[in-house]
């Protein structure tokens, strides 16, 4: 049905996505105005969330691969930016168990070549490990992505003239990008949402141009995909390729919005998290990566309130540590055993949908077969 | 590579084997529920945390000889292992492997979430039990007891599973629902029960090592579970996974490798953690299906 949506309609939706980015972008300025700093940084994370989850829904869910290597490629990204970004005097203070390389000491990049560097980098990464990998299947590959995640990361702790080590690196700067001809600074916060939204409008073209089609064929038959003609071996490694690549950006900010950066920051749990994004959302719907990984990031901090003591009219709560993570964990074996598919499934967000909605609400369908028939084409 | 005499190059056998025996232990749950479910059971390092933890509570807080605590310990965490299955997993019997394989990564979450909250964060210091905590001679080398603990409580552990495995009407069932698992349910198997005694024996297992883990190396802590756990699923990938004698060889393969890692390449012993990694993936790059399994067909 793709083909046969009409120029005009086509149009409508450009112009109709534009529109919201700027509302979006106006709510973002407007929130940098009146919140504090607590909120921006959950705002923040959300939207590094929102990069992280869907890159990791480009590779599990839209070729079904299932790989669990995203802290891996993260560190790579955060590593790399924090070790080009931070300057020469922090770093000093940094290494005093063993001085830091000297083709690093000195250099100090700014931020935006750095973040790319991290990405190109984790891709490169990515391509590397791919290539032999992606040979494995299921379970296979989980375990095989893994195991590199963690290889990166025991490099990261043993390089430590290089790294730090386990110290890690501390005193990062906030990240700030100057607009060369404009002269205009982009702050932290503008930085991430700009990459989200970049993030976003790339994946959404990435899967519905013909690359997502194959990938999707992919995921659905792999060996009648062979047969109709798909390189599978390429068109998989070029998706996680590109999952690393986001996952690496992704890390650099995520790095950044830190302060700090070590090895344990990547551990195994790390990418447990982005799966629980990305199960919340329905593994396979770029909409519901966007939605849960505001949801859920929104949620942890809300949750907050179990850890510490709280009163409940007359009656006093006492708090206990730990109950947060607790009550996340559970949500999340509630979702899998009882709504697989998640809050999206494979079910997308599309402005006909949305302009249709008050009429089918009427109805009373809310949508939800024009949805389907959409995700069908 | 360092020198090193006859007595320190002893120890250190003595101490792969044990770590070796170790991994076997923890391999053996991976291998039989991954034979029967074809399911990496995430969670399985968590129960052998489970294990370290009863024990440790049932020695020091309840002050109980650890003749008795060892057993309490172990019949605990085979209910949580039962209970794992029968909560986290049969529901998703016939979803997807991927949403199994999800549901085993959140329940992994979820028990180290529940061991931060309710052991607390902060290690803990496992019992030193006199019995088992003396140096033995044996010839012109000292060996810690803890060690030699090890090697033959697996022994005898492995003994009675092979006995199981090999002799019982169990154990020839369980052998036929890893074959195949539609037909030993058309033969009249009744493949629930069997899949709850799979977990419970490798439950049960991981809470022996969980145990002489705790003994040999004796800081808790509730995350302890998860680098051993993912090092022995490596340990049955390696041994060729389904088969239970392969996962004994692949953790013994790993601990050998490890120490001796660690003993004639010091520089390197930081590296520790990643050889496991690193032998996975040339596994599975040169024989996926391990050392004992037969390579599988692709059906289309």
């Amino acid at each position: 049905m793709n083909g046969v949506k009409s120029k005009q309609r086509r149009r409508r939706d450009a112009i109709l996505t534009a529109v919201a980015i700027l509302v979006i972008g106006v709510l973002l300025y407007l929130a940098n105005i009146y919140m504090d700093n607590y909120q921006l940084r959950i705002l923040n994370l959300c939207g590094i969330y929102i990069i992280l989850s869907l890159s990791m829904i480009l590779i599990n869910g839209f070729v079904g691969l299932f790989s669990l290597g995203h802290a891996g490629f993260m560190a790579i990204g955060a590593y790399t930016v924090a070790l080009l970004c931070t300057p020469p005097m922090a770093k000093q203070m940094n290494y005093y168990l063993e001085p830091i390389v000297p083709w690093l000491a000195e250099i100090e990049w700014p931020f935006l070549p750095a973040t790319l560097l991290g990405g190109v980098l984790a891709a490169i990464m990515g391509l590397l490990i791919g290539a032999p990998v992606l040979r494995l299947k299921d379970d296979y590959l989980a375990i095989a992505t893994l195991g590199f995640a963690e290889i990166i990361r025991i490099v990261f702790t043993n390089t430590q003239s290089i790294t730090n080590g386990s110290l890690g690196l501390k005193g990062l700067p906030e990240m700030e990008i100057t607009l060369p001809v404009i002269n205009f600074t982009l702050n932290l916060s503008a930085c991430i949402w700009i990459t989200a939204i970049l993030t976003v409008l790339f994946m959404v073209r990435l899967v519905n141009g013909s690359y997502g089609m194959a990938f999707k064929a992919i995921r659905e038959d792999e060996i009648a995909a062979e047969a109709m003609g798909i390189n599978v071996f390429k068109h998989k490694l070029l998706a996680f390729v590109i999952a690393s690549f986001f996952a690496g950006i992704g890390g650099g900010l995520l790095g950044n919005i830190m302060g700090t950066v070590d090895p344990l920051m990547f551990r195994f749990l790390l990418t447990y998290n982005i799966v629980l994004i990305v199960v919340f959302g329905g593994i396979g719907s770029l909409t519901g990566g966007v939605l849960a990984a505001i949801v859920i990031t929104a949620a942890m901090e809300l949750l907050r309130f179990l850890d510490s003591s709280f009163h409940m009219g007359p009656i006093d709560v006492p708090g206990i540590p730990g109950l947060r993570m607790v009550a996340f964990s559970l949500l999340l074996m509630f979702i899998i055993i009882f709504k697989p598919r998640g809050i999206m499934g494979v079910r997308e967000f599309s402005w006909q949908w949305l302009i249709e909605l008050p009429r089918s609400m009427k109805n009373g369908s809310f949508g939800r077969k024009k949805l389907r028939k959409d995700v069908s084409k | 590579m360092t020198e090193m005499d006859f007595q320190t190059f002893m120890q250190q056998v003595v101490n792969a084997v044990s770590l070796g025996s170790l991994y076997a232990l923890l391999a053996i749950g991976y291998t039989m529920v991954y034979g029967i479910l074809r399911l990496i059971n995430f969670a399985h390092g968590d129960i052998f945390m489970l294990g370290a933890y009863f024990a440790f509570y049932a020695i020091a807080a309840f002050t109980m000889p650890w003749f008795i605590s060892f057993p309490i310990a172990i019949i605990l965490t085979i209910l949580v292992g039962v209970l794992l299955e029968r909560s986290a997993y049969r529901p998703l019997r016939n979803s997807p492997r991927i949403a199994i394989m999800i549901s085993a990564i959140g329940a992994s979450y979820l028990i180290e979430n529940l061991g931060i909250m309710i052991f607390g964060g902060r290690p803990k210091a496992f019992p030193a039990i006199d019995f088992f905590d003396r140096m033995m001679p044996i010839g012109p080398i000292r060996i810690a007891g803890v060690s030699v603990t090890i090697i033959v409580a697996t022994f005898v552990v492995l003994l009675i599973l092979f006995y199981i495995i090999n002799k019982t009407k169990t154990g020839m069932a369980m052998r036929a629902v890893s074959k195949d698992y539609e037909a030993a349910r058309l033969m009249g198997i009744d493949v629930n029960t069997i899949i709850t005694i799979t977990f419970g024996i490798g439950s049960g297992l991981a809470a022996v090592g969980g145990i002489l883990w705790g003994m040999k190396y004796p800081q808790l802590i509730p995350l302890m579970g998860l680098m051993p756990g993912l090092k022995c699923f490596i340990a049955a990938v390696i041994g060729g996974i389904g088969d239970v004698r392969g996962a004994v060889i692949g953790g013994f393969i790993l601990g050998f490798g490890e120490i001796m890692l660690v003993a004639f390449f010091p520089d390197l012993s930081g590296y520790r953690d990643a050889f496991a990694f690193i032998v996975l993936i040339f596994v599975l790059l040169v024989k996926p299906s391990g050392i004992m399994g037969k390579a599988a067909i692709e059906k289309v």
